[in-house]
């Protein structure tokens, strides 16, 4: 009888560890569930509709960006260029505010412009095969460079964030449900849908599982990657923006700090950085487990030196909890 | 006669040979002494004080980037230099301040073996939790750089006069900066015996194909461990020179983590692992320089300097993608 229930057990263990493995974003939203409970249980009543809803808004451009590395971490890429680009794309949109086109020409010369950056990455990474980090970190070189000078020649015309901006990144329905949704939701539908339903989604994790395989069954690897670079360049220009308007600044180094935790909240997510594994769903929770994590060490009032310290330490344990839950033995 | 031909023939084969093998690092030369001839046109009384400068300025990001190239070549990456190099730098320029020559001797020792245990930690982390090398050094960047802040709040500290003046001023002939010497000696040190050794093969063996290193009966997580640890090594020796050069600590890191991984790679090492040295990223950081060099002698825009460093990074690896499949077809 007791070998009966231990063996039972036994399976039941094993159900769960197949579980977890397969659906590798329930033990995500536990995470997500603890921290909540955590900052709850340090401050005391913080948790609140409102509060929900600060933490969603400040979640979206970083949930955007994480997106750009897990589309191309799918294929074994990486795209180190996002910041840059990000933040070009919000301060060239300010310094255009007075132009004849306004906040539209502003924002078509940056989509444009992200455009360009995502194609010469695609080009390099896809045609003359060089490495992902090394062609998007030589990219976002080029596109810091570019936008100083920008800011120097622009310093006489003065810039402002568009009103338009301001309130589709920091304007709120009821104190709650961000405006910015209005522009995440639809892009996360594509991202999800797309990576799930249509040949292009296959094909990006065709390319990064096994890149032989795919040349060999005839997939044309450098006009797929091309298009994603270019759709990753775009969705930094889009996430920039939102952070202009988030925090009504206009600089060219915004969103510079966002670039590592982009990379860390698709791996948290779920995503491998060597390709073929992966989806958009875990990378979301991944950027809003970042953002309450980085509220929880605020709430705790520590000193920024030591909250630096232990959001390290955090990610390394993480990323080590999750690796042991989801590996296959 | 034929006996004496043979003997002198031979050394022409070797050298051929090393010339076949190091085609890349004798491009890289070709391009540094084309770019100091252009330097001398444009510029015509740059000289021997030119070149004093350029060796103390290459300095921190030639340590910087010999530590990048042993933990590229052993198959990982560490994001975390930059914020190793502030630490260990602000480290030594707190314990060095109002301290006598004997008491800052003792301090480069430590700060040194602070050094190996930082980058043992990281090696430890990666091999211990199996979460990708990119991910672990991008997290302990964090708490590096928290612990520098912990260590000292804002720019200052002093560095013992004798470490000062080891970065600047010529040695024997004014053509020979001291720096330059340091960084030869330095490197030649510890990485000519350690290419040589067991361990260092080890490391060219696991970079290349951690599976059959293993199956040859070598210990992956050991050497990985080393590579890191004399990663470190070499990071504590960039976060002194950053002190010398400057005679203080700074606790925010510099530019020096991604322009490592740019230089690595401009210098030949794959960042598959496995393949490249030193030398050619130690050439590649003065390519570097010296074109930084070069746009402020042209009186350009030093943004433009920036974009140029991007370009070239790109533009030379794309050439060496040519070249390559012209010589496979």
């Amino acid at each position: 009888m007791s070998a009966a229930v231990t063996e039972r057990s036994g399976t039941t263990a094993i159900t769960w560890r197949t579980t977890l493995r397969e659906r590798p974003i329930i033990p995500l939203i536990g995470l997500l569930a603890l921290l909540v409970v955590a900052i709850d249980v340090a401050d005391p009543g913080i948790v609140t509709p409102s509060w929900a809803g600060v933490i969603v808004r400040a979640s979206i451009p970083l949930a955007i960006l994480a997106g750009c590395q897990t589309l191309t971490m799918l294929t074994g890429g990486i795209d180190l260029s996002v910041a840059s680009v990000a933040s070009m794309a919000g301060f060239v949109t300010a310094t255009l505010i007075h132009s004849p086109g306004g906040v539209a020409e502003g924002i078509v010369v940056v989509l444009i412009a992200a455009a360009l950056v995502g194609l010469i990455n695609g080009v390099g990474i896809g045609v003359f095969k060089v490495h992902p980090l090394i062609t998007t970190l030589g990219m976002s070189f080029v596109v810091d460079g570019l936008a100083n000078v920008w800011q120097l020649q622009m310093v006489q015309t003065g810039a402002g964030v568009p009103h338009v901006l301001r309130v589709l990144g920091s304007g709120t329905i009821g104190d709650v449900i961000p405006y910015s949704l209005v522009v995440f939701v639809p892009l996360a539908a594509v991202i999800m849908i797309g990576l799930r339903r249509t040949g292009y989604g296959r094909l990006l994790y065709a390319i990064g599982d096994n890149p032989v395989a795919a040349r060999l069954s005839g997939v044309r690897s450098w006009q797929v990657l091309i298009l994603l670079y270019v759709i990753s360049a775009l969705m930094a220009a889009i996430a920039g923006l939102l952070v202009s308007g988030l925090s009504n600044t206009a600089s060219v180094t915004l969103v510079d700090t966002s670039l590592l935790p982009s990379v860390a909240a698709a791996v948290i997510g779920g995503t491998s950085i060597f390709g073929g594994r992966g989806g958009f769903g875990g990378t979301m929770v991944g950027a809003l487990i970042l953002t309450v994590l980085t509220a929880l060490i605020t709430v705790l009032g520590l000193p920024e030196p030591t909250n630096q310290v232990l959001f390290g330490s955090i990610i390394v344990i993480v990323a080590a909890a999750y690796t042991r839950v989801t590996a296959e033995s | 006669m034929t006996a004496l031909a043979a003997t002198n023939a031979r050394p022409t084969v070797e050298l051929a040979a090393w010339a076949r093998r190091n085609t890349w690092t004798l491009g890289l030369l070709l391009l540094l002494v084309l770019l100091l001839a252009f330097t001398k046109t444009i510029q015509p009384n740059y000289g021997a004080f030119g070149i004093q400068g350029l060796g103390t300025s290459i300095m921190p990001l030639a340590f910087a980037t010999v530590a990048q190239a042993i933990v590229v070549i052993a198959g990982g990456i560490d994001l975390s230099i930059g914020s190793m190099m502030a630490l260990t730098s602000v480290v030594a320029a707190t314990l060095m301040q109002g301290q006598g020559d004997a008491f800052g001797l003792a301090v480069v020792a430590g700060v040194l073996l602070l050094g190996i245990l930082l980058g043992a930690i990281n090696g430890a982390l990666v091999v211990s939790t199996r979460v990708p090398d990119i991910i672990v050094t991008l997290a302990t960047f964090y708490v590096w750089a928290g612990l520098a802040l912990l260590v000292r709040a804002a720019p200052g500290g002093a560095a013992s006069p004798w470490l000062m003046s080891l970065a600047s001023g010529p040695l024997f002939s004014e053509w020979l900066p001291k720096a330059a010497i340091v960084l030869v000696v330095v490197v030649a040190v510890v990485w000519i015996p350690l290419a040589r050794s067991r361990l260092g093969v080890s490391f060219y063996a696991v970079g290349s194909d951690q599976l059959a290193a293993f199956r040859s009966g070598v210990a992956i997580g050991r050497t990985k461990v080393a590579a890191y640890a004399i990663a470190g090594l070499f990071g504590a020796v960039a976060g002194l020179s950053l002190t010398a050069s400057t005679g203080i600590g700074t606790p925010v890191p510099g530019p020096y983590t991604l322009q490592s991984v740019a230089a690595v790679v401009l210098g030949g090492v794959s960042l598959a692992g496995g393949r490249g040295g030193v030398l050619g990223p130690i050439i590649a950081v003065i390519v570097l320089q010296l074109i930084q060099n070069d746009t402020t002698f042209l009186g350009i825009d030093p943004n433009y300097a920036l974009v140029i460093q991007g370009v070239i990074l790109v533009g030379v690896l794309i050439l060496g993608s040519i070249l390559e499949s012209r010589r496979a077809d």
